[in-house]
Order: C-alpha cells, then sequence, then structure tokens
C-alpha cells in the first residue's frame, strides 16, 4: 500500500518569545498568549531559507533509512517563501541531496497545505507505478507584517516526506480533499506581506474546510474518531486546532503530541507536517493517525494512515521533533528584525 | 651573469594621496630616481612596472604602456612591462629588471612600484583584496586576507605560546621606526595597549594590527655594475634576486605557520650571496600584518620557528637590535600601496647601505635584506644588497 | 561570481565532491584535476566526502567584503576533513564555541547572493557536531 517511507523534519535554532514581540507593539504579552496558545516561535538564521531548511530535513529524511536517493523519481517542494519567486527549489533539494536528472521536480503553492499537497501528488505517481518513490516537502520561512497578528506565530520550520508503495512505515489508507474559493489570507505578486480577512480565517476558512476534509474521509472510510489513535490538524495557533479537533469529536490526548505550535509557531507549510513528525517520534506500530491540513484560498487536505512495524527500526536515527526545541537561542525583536530582513 | 647593481631610487611619500593621480605617482618617483643616478631619457633601455591591480583599482590595463608615456619617454618607444604577484609585485618587477640586466639583455632599467588604492570607495576595497587569495575557495566563502593571517596568528598561538602582546610589539617597533621616516604614511608612536585597545577586524588581529590602505610609488634605476661608476658614487650591488611560489590558499600549506615559499627563498639567496642569516645586518620584510612579521623572521632564519613572538619581545628586531627588521617602519609604518611596497623596500635598503638614512640610521649597514610576500605566501621574493665599496 | 562559475561548482559546494588520487590515496577538497604528489602519474577520481572533520585554526571575522557584512560577526575556519583534506568554511556558531581541534559536521546554507535580483549562492557550512 502506498504510504510514507521515512521522514525528516528540521527546525532552526532561534526563537524569539511572543512577550516580545508583544511589547514592542504596547500589548500585554499575557492577553496574547492568552489568545493564541502560543509562547515562541522558531526564527531563521541568517543564511537560513526555505531553500537550506528543505533540504535539511529531506537529508535527515534520506539518513534515517539511508534512502537510495536513486529511487526518487519526483521532487515536489511546498512553501509561501520559495527564495525564487522564479525558479524552482524542488531542484536546489534535489542536487543538494544527490537526485536526479531522470525525475520530475516542481514548486507548489497553497498557502499552508502546498505541504500536503505535494504529498497527494507524490501518491499519484507513486500508485500508478510511474515512479517509484517521490519526496514531498513542506517547508517555510513565513512572512508576517511586523505589528500584524500573524507576526505572533509565523515562524521557519521544514518537514520532508518520501512516498512509496513498499517498506512503508505508514500507510497511507484514503486521502481526500475540502476545497473552494475562498479569499481568507492572500498575497499579491510584489507585495512583501500577506493580507488576511481577520476573524473571516476562522469559520468559513480554517473550520469549514478542515471539517469538511475530515468528515468526509471519515464516511469514506468508514471510521470515527474514537477510531484514531492520534490527530494531527493545520495549528495557526493553539487554539484552532483544539476546537476543530473538539467539534469533530477528537479528545485532547488524541491531539496533544502533534500540538508543537506552542513553541515552535506556525511554520506555514510545515506546520500540521511537523505535527504528524511529532507523533510518528513516538508511535510503536499499529497507530491509526489522521491528518487534515489548511491552506488559505481555501482547501483541506486529510489523510488517514496506519502505522506499521517498520517505524521500530528507524527510531532515533535521525533528530526528533522534540530535539528541535533543545538548546535554543533566544532573540529580542531588533535580533529577529536583522534575521528576517526587516532591517 | 653580470654583476648588477642599484644607481638611483626614488620615492613619493606614501599615504591617501587624494590630489594625486596613478600617473602622478609614477611620475614623482621616476623622475626622483632618474635624477639621482644621473640618468637621461636616452639611457634607459626598459622599465619594468609592479602594479596588483590597477585593473580594478583604476579600471586600466595596459600599465607599461601608460607608464612609459607619461614619463615623457614613449617617444623613445622603451620596452615596458607590467609584473604582477598580488602584493609582491614590486618585488617582482625589481627581480625581472635584474635578469634582464644580469643577463646582458638591457642595461640601464628603471623599476618601478605604483599602486592608487584610494581611487576606490572603502566598502569596495576588501573585496578587491580576495583577489590575492583563493577567490574560488576563500573569497567565495568569506574569507578576507586579514581573516586568513588572523587564522595563522590564532595557530602559532597555540602552538608555540606566542602572545598577543608579543605580536603586538611588531606594530610599536615599526610606527616608532616609521615615526623617523618623513615618506611614511603614519608618523606617530603607538603602544601596546594601542593595538590591544584597537576594534577587531578578524580576532585576534585589530586594526593596528595590519597594514594600511595607501597610494604611493616608488622606483630604482638598475644597471650593470661594471659601468654603475658613471652614475652614482655609491653603487649597492644585488648580491641575490630569488623568487619561489607555494599553493595560493592558506589550507593547502603543509604548516599553517610557515610560509614555506619564504623558507625555500631563503636558502636559496644565502647560497647565491655567500652569507649566512647571521651576516646580514639589517632587513626590510614583508609586514601586512604583524604577525607576517613574526612568520618572515623565522622563516628567513633569523630565529628559530615558533620563537619569533620572543625575539620580537625581547628587542632584537629593534633598530637598535641584533637585527634591525623593517627600519623603515615597514608595511605597517609606512602604509602598503601594494605595487609600491616591494621597490620601496629597496630604496630604504639603498638608503641605509648608503648611509643616508638620517634618524634611522643602521651603524655599519653592509649587506641589507628585503622580503616580499604575495598573499598569504603564495610567492615570496628575496633580495639580498651588498654594499661593497 | 557569474552565473556558470558557480554552476560548475555546485556539486562541490553543495555535496563536499571533491577527487581522490587512486594511486596515492590521497584526498582533495576542494577538487583537484592534477595530483600535487603523483603529477602526471595519478589517477584522479570524484570522491563524495562525509562532511566530518575538525578545526585546525580559526578566526571571528568583523571587517568583511560587502555582501558579507549582515553575518558579522562570523566564524571561519580552516578544517580538516575526516578524510584528510584541509579547506577554508563558515562555522555556524557563536564565537565562545569554537575551539582548536572542535569537531564539525556540514550543513547546507546560503553562503552569500549576486544581489537582490541576482543568483543565490547556497553551498555548505558547519556546525559543531
Amino acid at each position: 500500500m502506498v504510504g510514507i517511507a521515512t521522514y525528516g523534519v528540521y527546525i532552526p535554532k532561534f526563537r524569539i518569545k511572543v512577550d516580545n514581540i508583544a511589547l514592542m507593539w504596547g500589548l500585554n504579552p499575557e492577553d496574547v498568549k492568552r489568545n493564541l496558545d502560543v509562547h515562541e516561535k522558531s526564527v531563521p538564521d541568517m543564511d537560513e531559507d526555505t531553500a537550506t531548511i528543505a533540504v535539511e530535513a529531506a537529508r535527515y529524511a534520506i539518513e534515517r533509512v539511508s534512502l537510495d536517493v536513486g529511487s526518487i523519481g519526483a521532487i515536489y517542494v511546498g512553501s509561501e517563501s520559495h527564495p525564487y519567486a522564479v525558479k524552482p527549489t524542488a531542484t536546489i533539494v534535489a542536487e543538494a541531496i544527490g537526485a536526479g536528472p531522470t525525475m520530475t521536480a516542481a514548486d507548489f503553492e497553497f498557502a499552508c497545505k502546498a505541504g500536503t499537497a505535494a504529498i497527494q501528488t507524490c501518491m499519484g505517481l507513486v500508485q500508478s507505478g510511474y515512479i517509484k518513490c517521490g519526496l514531498a516537502i513542506g517547508a517555510d520561512v513565513s512572512q508576517s507584517a511586523p505589528g500584524d497578528p500573524l507576526e505572533y506565530a509565523a515562524s521557519a520550520g521544514g518537514a520532508a516526506f518520501v512516498i512509496a508503495k513498499e517498506g512503508v512505515m505508514v500507510e497511507i489508507e484514503d486521502t481526500c480533499s475540502y476545497t473552494t474559493d475562498t479569499p481568507d489570507f492572500w498575497r499579491r505578486e510584489g507585495a512583501p506581506y500577506p493580507t488576511h480577512g481577520g476573524r473571516f480565517t476562522g469559520e468559513p476558512a480554517y473550520f469549514k474546510h478542515i471539517i469538511g476534509s475530515a468528515r468526509h474521509l471519515m464516511e469514506r472510510t468508514n471510521t470515527k474518531p474514537e477510531d484514531f489513535d492520534y490527530a494531527v490538524f493545520h495549528q495557526p495557533n493553539g487554539k484552532f486546532p483544539a476546537k476543530v479537533a473538539s467539534e469533530l469529536g477528537f479528545t485532547k490526548e488524541q491531539i496533544q503530541p502533534g500540538l508543537v505550535v506552542h513553541k515552535i509557531g506556525n511554520t506555514y507549510s510545515a506546520a500540521s507536517l511537523i505535527g504528524l513528525a511529532a507523533i510518528l517520534d513516538v508511535c510503536e506500530g499499529g497507530e491509526r493517525i489522521m491528518l487534515a491540513s489548511f491552506g488559505s484560498g481555501a482547501g483541506s487536505d486529510s489523510f488517514c494512515m496506519k502505522v506499521t512495524d517498520e517505524i521500530k527500526k528507524y527510531k532515533d536515527k535521525v533528530p526528533s521533533v522534540q530535539k528541535f526545541s533543545e538548546n535554543v537561542l533566544y532573540l529580542d525583536y531588533a535580533g529577529y528584525a536583522k534575521h528576517m530582513g526587516l532591517i | 651573469m653580470r654583476e648588477v647593481a642599484i644607481v638611483g631610487i626614488g620615492t613619493t611619500k606614501f599615504g591617501e594621496l587624494w590630489d594625486k593621480s596613478f600617473r602622478d605617482g609614477f611620475a614623482e618617483a621616476g623622475v626622483k630616481a632618474i635624477m639621482d643616478a644621473r640618468v637621461r631619457g636616452e639611457d634607459i633601455d626598459a622599465l619594468y612596472i609592479g602594479n596588483m591591480s590597477a585593473g580594478r583599482f583604476i579600471e586600466q590595463e595596459h600599465i607599461g604602456a601608460l607608464v612609459v608615456d607619461c614619463a615623457g619617454l614613449a617617444g623613445l618607444n622603451i620596452p615596458a612591462t607590467r609584473v604582477e604577484a598580488a602584493c609582491a609585485s614590486g618585488a617582482l618587477a625589481l627581480r625581472q629588471a635584474y635578469l634582464a640586466v644580469a643577463s646582458g639583455c638591457h642595461d640601464i632599467v628603471v623599476v618601478a612600484g605604483v599602486e592608487k588604492m584610494t581611487d576606490v570607495a572603502q566598502e569596495k576595497i576588501e573585496d578587491l583584496l580576495a583577489s590575492v587569495i583563493d577567490r574560488e575557495w576563500e573569497g567565495f566563502v568569506g574569507a578576507t586576507l586579514s581573516s586568513l593571517y588572523a587564522m595563522i596568528a590564532r595557530l602559532h598561538m597555540h602552538r608555540y605560546g606566542t602572545t598577543r602582546e608579543q605580536i603586538a610589539q611588531v606594530a610599536v617597533k615599526n610606527h616608532a621606526n616609521a615615526a623617523k621616516n618623513p615618506d611614511a604614511q603614519f608618523r606617530r608612536k603607538i603602544t601596546i595597549e594601542d593595538v590591544l585597545g584597537s576594534p577587531l577586524v578578524a580576532d585576534p588581529l585589530r586594526v593596528l594590527d595590519c597594514s594600511s590602505i595607501a597610494d604611493g610609488a616608488s622606483a630604482l634605476i638598475l644597471a650593470p655594475y661594471e659601468i654603475a661608476k658613471k652614475y652614482t658614487d655609491t653603487p649597492i650591488h644585488i648580491t641575490a634576486s630569488v623568487q619561489k611560489s607555494s599553493t595560493i590558499a592558506l589550507h593547502d600549506r603543509k604548516d599553517i605557520t610557515t610560509i614555506d615559499s619564504t623558507v625555500a627563498a631563503a636558502k636559496e639567496a644565502y647560497e647565491v650571496a655567500g652569507v649566512r642569516p647571521e651576516k646580514i645586518d639589517f632587513a626590510e620584510v614583508h609586514d601586512s600584518y604583524t604577525i607576517t612579521e613574526i612568520l618572515a623572521i623565522e622563516d628567513l632564519g633569523f630565529c628559530k620557528k615558533g620563537e619569533g613572538g620572543k625575539f620580537t619581545e625581547d628587542g632584537k628586531t629593534a633598530i637598535d637590535g641584533d637585527i634591525p627588521v623593517n627600519p623603515s617602519g615597514g608595511l605597517k609604518g609606512c602604509g602598503h600601496p601594494l605595487g609600491a611596497t616591494g621597490v620601496r623596500q629597496a630604496c630604504e635598503i639603498v638608503q641605509q647601505l648608503r648611509g643616508r638614512a638620517g634618524e634611522r640610521q643602521i651603524k655599519d649597514a653592509k649587506i641589507g635584506l628585503a622580503h616580499s610576500i604575495g598573499g598569504t605566501g603564495g610567492t615570496s621574493i628575496i633580495h639580498i644588497f651588498e654594499r661593497r665599496d | 561570481m557569474t552565473v556558470p562559475r558557480f554552476w560548475r561548482e555546485i556539486e562541490n559546494r553543495y555535496n563536499l565532491i571533491g577527487t581522490k588520487c587512486k594511486k596515492c590515496g590521497t584526498y582533495y577538497f576542494p577538487p583537484r584535476s592534477i595530483c600535487p604528489k603523483c603529477r602526471r602519474s595519478g589517477v584522479i577520481v570524484k570522491h563524495k566526502f562525509k562532511g566530518t572533520g575538525e578545526v585546525v585554526t580559526y578566526t571571528v571575522v568583523h571587517s568583511s567584503p560587502e555582501n558579507f557584512e549582515r553575518q558579522i560577526p562570523y566564524v571561519l575556519a580552516i578544517i580538516k576533513l575526516d578524510e584528510g583534506s584541509t579547506f577554508t568554511a563558515q562555522v555556524v556558531c557563536r564565537p565562545e564555541e569554537i575551539r582548536i581541534g572542535t569537531r564539525v559536521r556540514a550543513v547546507f546554507r546560503k553562503i552569500a547572493e549576486e544581489n537582490k535580483r541576482g543568483v543565490i549562492y547556497y553551498g555548505t557550512k558547519f556546525v559543531i557536531a
């Protein structure tokens, strides 16, 4: 069955506390933290960008199982912050992992669900026999306007998944999506930061699409929330995923291991994927997982997955999600602004 | 091979010479040298000019033709050759001129070293200087000439126990010498505290550990010894002219704390001149950085490898020491217009050997050595000079 | 650096692909097409370096060329790769963390960019292992 043959993540070493951002803009830090349920977020180093993050995540995925890169037939990188507007990140990744040249590649964009769209595309190519393995990556150095509420959570990170049919550690039993034209969050060409619809990004966007996608998936697979051990949703802040989980009928315990936003923020295209990786880091085999991403514009991709025993063989081969939160370096707002290129 | 002598010298002041162009610099130094040698334009057979990077500093190549022309000698169709070996370009010009005269090919040859660095904006200069190191594998990843010498300094300190104060003493000594040199860029004495308190350039090297960007020009007139007395009462013999190369990148050296091209050049130069290091009365060495002089005195055999710091601290290289090094003030005190330096060193040595170095005069100076390096040691050029009369 | 000049070295810079002389067994990074030890009798082949090594010497750069200015102060080191080659690279760490002998491993980072509209130069830097 088609599934995940290996995975890897990368989160930069730097952090900024929500307190520093709130105080910069004259807000009460406790109010902000309570409102968003985010405490700190990851910040890229000055020589890191979506390409370097995607490469590090991909290299870890390959290292985990000593993957033969010659078997990679497709590489797709989903991001909202590709280093070039025209020139793919995927080819930089391909070169840096020694893959190709007889393979296909492209960059994806669909706000925060570009990574899961890449996974779905790889599934199609693998399932139909066109390729042996496909590498799907979601990575971002998330952009947000200084002073905008997005600034508290928009962070940097990447997750890479290799999709294959044989020797998978996670079987993807089914996937489906829910997609409409909903302008909840966008960025025009040439604009430095995205614009969003405020509260409009909630009910008509995030909740409608995730619920639509997850419910549709559970109908197709004839499953109920109780049938899952874990669930992970797109996490723009700590409140939304908790609320959507509850509405769908998932418990706090089911979503707990996959909720990483409190300490690393919202890594946009990597958000739900890093959450998935955090869950996989603690799986032993046999667990069933629900994942539903969300990308503004809008759409949600959901996956019904079953972890196999293969996963036990590859534990601790590369850094876990948790490891990236150890020995972090805190920046003040000035350092953050310099790292982000704001000054 | 014939014996070769220097019959005339001339130099401009070194410094930020805002109102002098590249051409002005050469003209001034050249005229001084020609007047000093009592040579006429018609006597000149060839011209060799050392210049690192006029192509980038003033967007001008074909320097040979330019220089002959602005000297008013184009009408005599004198052959002119520009040579480049990074910061050793001036010494290389001297070597080429020496070969031309020694071989019998030419008789009276003008040697010039010229560099005009201040016509380029300050922030562009670090990048320009990266062309003397390995652009591909050092400059591209963020290395600068200063950072490479800083890495040498750090390893020298780690391996031999050389201290920061010992390294700084080179700058203190050379600035004290430069204070007595009217052509030097820097005329003020400094202390070790001044050096160690100056801003960091590349740790552990600080601003006062580094020679400066400067403009300047120096010139020499060479002649076969057999006719030298026609032009001067004090011909100075060139008793050795040796050039050796090494890897361009510092990371490819066998020993990062030894400039093997200098060791090889020194060995051959002493053999050719028939002297041992102990016989050298004084030397002008390439102190592009304080640590570079420490390495030079070790690699030239004035002291053992690793002892350069202590040797300096003990005053052995002071102007009244056992072997005065850089009595002119060196690159540190005089300033370092890249292509001019190697020729300026020779001018100082000739002044000393003629007994006309004024306040800086070294007693009984008979044999002097000039040492010049390109980059971090990809090229080393050594000349030994002797006053025989 | 011009586009073709950078492109030519992508596999060297991204993946530490250098060369090895099969005759004398010496490894070369940066790559050499002629073995200085064997010269005409050398047999040069490509070699992918593991990316691990130790610091031979280092400095902290405070005065840099224009397009490295935002990174000041940065750590530059001569690194001896485990296969024996030494070469120059940046180490991403705080200046206090590095010593002569520190073990390091390769990571993929941005080295520089031509300018805001030009090509981005990616390559290898090191972190403390």
